[in-house]
């Protein structure tokens, strides 16, 4: 009940980006299970049909998120998700909410960095009303002062709150020190400034402009059949403008490269990211490395940088490695909690794995292993209608097919080990990793990162 | 992003946030988790829970012992040993579970908490006697030396500096829960005092392993794909022949009358906005013996759960005092629990008018009471939520394990349903008028450093 107010919020690494990449699909589910449901109004939405609970679950993306917000304006899309719920029509903020509470319907807006995103969770007895509040929400939203105002006050709280968090601290550094001057070096939810400067209008021509049916993806799972959803698309997204205003986000490439940078904390345990350039989920070699990163410090305990930093020496409770994958910024990124006289040894550590794996690859037992871990797991995500409908979307925004989910354990499966040992050196660069601390650490000395 | 194997508690993780309210959301019909349950001879109790949707099992193991059971001075030693778990035998050498977990494409984890630690793992199918042999194996032959040891020990110090060392609301949690129980265990946190933490070593972790960990004081719950005859004979073949022992009874010192408020006060620089959270003394399922938390978790629902709930609706939406508002409560403790008033006050509201007006708002409540129709619709509500809880794959191995570890039965979960419906309004009504006893609450404020 606490997330109420902080769940309005997406910070700079949150699930779009992780979700996109990192999702494995199960065998259980074939490409012949989804079909691909055309509405008489032209809307597409991928299906899979689960009867086992009464529950529908529609997930949907609009292309843009907060990347469009205009400079000097950041915050919009977020302030829009959070206040699109919060009445329209006849029914004004405790009303709205108020049929959504008592119907037990779940309706939720997110604003990421590419996509405006949405999510419907309704009993199948409730369908109707859920889809009419949904709809009412994207196509009529009131933006009373009410609510605005309220949700205004809540996000200038929770990005005030923030501020001093070290882990923050460390999120905006790097986006100060890679991007500066793009898109992606701005906070995704704004500033307290810049959010205390919007206006209605500002919401308004937001949804005027980036919400429309063709940059919309659709994906449902549950309790209905093809013919019972057509007509439920037609009205979940009736009245939605036809085209969005086109955009396009330039590539942003790191503008500095290594260094050393520390933000002075008084706290007893340093946070420490490692970052550098990664690699695009629609890279060829994109299986490889995900491959390579499951051995030096994906999720499995087993990880080299687990074993070596936490079980073997007691550094730290936590330690891995990760992709983000922005589409235009993709990242490769490392992080360790250590007390803060032990920073430079983790520090050590990780910058020796990071060269040996370049140098030597991945051996040929744990590359075995991490192909059956990888593989092996494919069927843990889909558990649930929610999950499932997750997995729907990031196929169609990442332009997989819907074969994918057939093919994707033969992608894994096609790399080689050689394979593994070229992307390993290709992508892993020590001397690239730009270090940044936030706490008190011991023995560290700041080096400035080198402007590419 | 990273995995935090062993993680320490229900109580504190967002990813249990959500499992936690699924404890208020069970079934309106009594055969919705429809768990099959059998003993073994050795007194080992099993639960099958088969779950069709995806060709994966879990299973969890849970010891009915947690932090609250340990030895006077050994603060730590159930999670330290929690961890240690992972070490190994004499058939499965240390690090070989966690390699074989990871190659067969499982995940697993493992958590403590007061009354409880359980272990965890989910695989495909056809890996479950993979793990069932695993984890029986660790039940008893566990193999413990100084050198895994004693870098274990630096892990969970590294542990406990994440979780409260850098979280100013983490220090104050401790400190109110040490002023919340005057003198049960519940005092004490589960990962320990840091000082106690140091002095843990490999003979306190093994003769604690040694008192508690038999089949008679476990509980096995599989999940899954997988009927309760298949999972019988694998049952009895790894669990069924391990021996007996005597376990002893579970002797925690009680509470004596508490007969003044506290009032507790952590001011830090990291925190830039104030926040207070109230917390009573309450009844478990198990301390109460009658309806009185099926009241409570009714009372609950109205007044604090929900951004159309009492509290948020008075003081959010109508008159701007706070930026959140609201309640909590979970009846499930082996021994006595709290319920929780919080709120933040809004940007430019202070924190004494915050609290003013929260315990007037309460003495209203208590002067209005509920009235039949929003105990109407809160039960309507937790009764849908249960369907919703049916759609998540842990959700019913936790509720149900959770249920066993504090002196409930599978029956009393099955039953849950039926209790919410029975309670009426003039149930809430009376233990509203019981359980806000200030002289049995600590309120607790987290304050900007510099701030009167």
């Amino acid at each position: 009940m606490m997330t109420f107010l902080l769940n309005r919020h997406s910070l700079f690494k949150t699930l779009p980006c992780l979700m996109l990449g990192l999702i494995l699909f199960s065998q259980t589910l074939r490409a012949e299970d989804i079909i691909a449901v055309e509405s008489t109004e032209g809307v597409t939405a991928w299906l899979v049909e689960d009867h086992s609970n009464p529950i529908i679950s529609i997930k949907f993306a609009f292309s843009g998120g907060s990347s469009v917000d205009p400079e000097g304006k950041e915050g919009i899309a977020n302030l829009v998700a959070a206040t699109i719920d919060e009445g329209s029509g006849d029914l004004d903020s405790q009303n709205f909410q108020g049929k959504l509470n008592d119907l037990s319907i779940s309706l939720s807006f997110d604003a990421g960095r590419e996509y405006f995103t949405g999510e419907l969770v309704t009993l199948k007895r409730n369908h109707a009303e859920a889809l009419e509040l949904l709809n009412q929400a994207l196509t009529a939203p009131r933006f009373d002062s009410e609510p605005v105002e309220r949700i205004r006050s809540q996000i200038s709280l929770s990005l005030s709150r923030r501020i001093d968090a070290p882990g923050y601290k460390i999120q905006k550094m790097l986006r100060n020190l890679y991007y500066p001057k793009h898109v992606y070096g701005r906070p995704n939810d704004g500033t307290v400034e810049s959010v205390a400067a919007l206006t209605v209008i500002d919401l308004e021509s937001y949804l005027e402009d980036n919400i429309a049916l063709d940059n919309l993806t659709v994906s449902v799972v549950g309790d209905v059949t093809p013919d019972e959803l057509r007509p439920m698309l037609n009205r979940a997204f009736q009245g939605l403008g036809h085209k969005a205003k086109p955009f396009r986000i330039t590539g942003a490439t790191p503008k500095v490269s290594g260094g050393v940078v520390v933000i002075k904390e008084d706290i007893p345990q340093s946070e420490v990211l490692l970052v550098q350039p990664g690699i695009s989920r629609d890279d060829p070699d994109y299986y490889a490395a995900i491959l390579v990163n499951q051995i030096l410090g994906g999720g499995s305990f087993s990880s080299r940088l687990y074993q070596e930093i936490r079980e073997k020496k007691g550094l730290a409770y936590s330690v891995g490695s990760y992709f983000s994958l922005l589409d235009q910024a993709p990242l490769l990124m490392a992080s360790v909690a250590t007390q803060n006289d032990r920073v430079s040894d983790s520090l050590k550590i990780i910058r020796e794995q990071w060269r040996l794996m370049a140098e030597e690859g991945p051996t040929e037992q744990e590359f075995a292993d991490a192909k059956t871990y990888l593989t092996g797991s494919f069927p843990l995500s889909f558990t649930s209608t929610g999950r499932v409908a997750n997995i729907l979307l990031a196929m169609q925004l990442n332009d997989l097919g819907i074969n994918y989910l057939n093919n994707r354990n033969s992608y894994i499966e096609a790399v080689t080990l050689d394979d593994a040992k070229r992307v390993a050196k290709k992508l892993y660069n020590v001397e690239a990793l730009t270090v940044i601390i936030a706490g008190d650490p011991v023995g560290i000395e700041e080096v400035a990162p080198i402007p590419n | 992003m990273y995995f935090s194997k062993k993680v320490i508690s229900f109580r504190n993780g967002s990813v249990f946030a959500a499992l936690f309210a699924l404890l208020g959301m069970l079934p309106v019909r009594a055969d919705v988790f429809n768990p099959d349950v059998f003993t073994l001879d050795n007194g080992m109790q099993v639960v099958v829970i088969p779950n069709h949707r995806a060709p994966i099992v879990s299973q969890m193991v849970w010891y009915r012992v947690g932090a609250a059971d340990e030895s006077l001075g050994e603060s730590g030693n159930a999670h330290f040993l929690e961890h240690l778990m992972f070490q190994g035998t004499e058939k499965f050498k240390s690090g070989e579970f966690s390699s074989l977990v990871a190659k067969n494409g499982g995940q697993e984890n493992a958590f403590t908490s007061w009354d409880y630690t359980a272990y965890h793992q989910t695989v495909a199918r056809d890996r479950l006697e993979m793990v069932m042999e695993l984890e029986a194996d660790r039940m008893t032959g566990l193999i413990l030396d100084d050198e895994a040891v004693l870098p274990e020990r630096e892990v969970v110090r590294e542990e406990r500096r994440s979780r409260v060392g850098n979280s100013p609301g983490a220090q104050l949690g401790e400190v109110m829960r040490a002023s919340q129980f005057l003198n049960h265990p519940y005092r004490i946190p589960i990962i320990g005092w840091d000082h106690e933490i140091e002095a843990l070593n490999t003979e306190t972790a093994l003769r604690f392993y040694r008192k508690w960990y038999a089949p008679n004081n476990a509980v096995l719950i599989i999940t899954g794909d997988v009927t309760t005859d298949e999972v019988k004979p694998l049952a009895q073949k790894y669990y069924g022949v391990i021996p007996a022992k005597d376990v002893p009874e579970r002797t925690r010192v009680s509470e004596p009358p508490q007969q003044a408020a506290r009032r507790v006060v952590k001011k830090s620089k990291l925190i830039n906005s104030p926040s207070l959270t109230v917390r009573y003394l309450a009844p478990s399922y198990r301390t109460a013996g009658d309806n009185t938390p099926y009241a409570l978790q009714v009372l609950d629902e109205i007044i604090g759960s929900g951004p159309t709930s009492r509290l948020y609706k008075n003081l959010a939406v109508a008159e701007k005092t706070a930026a959140s508002v609201g309640s909590s409560y979970s009846p499930t403790a082996y021994d006595l629990t709290t319920f929780t008033l919080y709120i933040s006050p809004s940007p430019g509201v202070s924190i004494e008018i915050a609290e003013k007006r929260l315990r007037e708002e309460l003495m209203d409540i208590l002067k209005t009471g509920v009235s039949e129709n929003e105990v109407t619709k809160a039960k309507t509500r937790m009764a849908d939520a249960a369907i919703f809880a049916r759609d998540s794959f842990s959700a019913a191995p936790n509720v149900i394990g959770r249920a066993l570890m504090t002196g409930r039965t599978v029956d009393d979960i099955e039953a849950w349903p039926d209790r919410i419906a029975a309670v009426t309004t003039e149930d809430v009504n009376k233990v509203m008028q019981t359980i806000f006893d200030d002289n049995q609450s600590v309120t607790g404020l987290l304050l900007p450093e510099g701030v009167e």
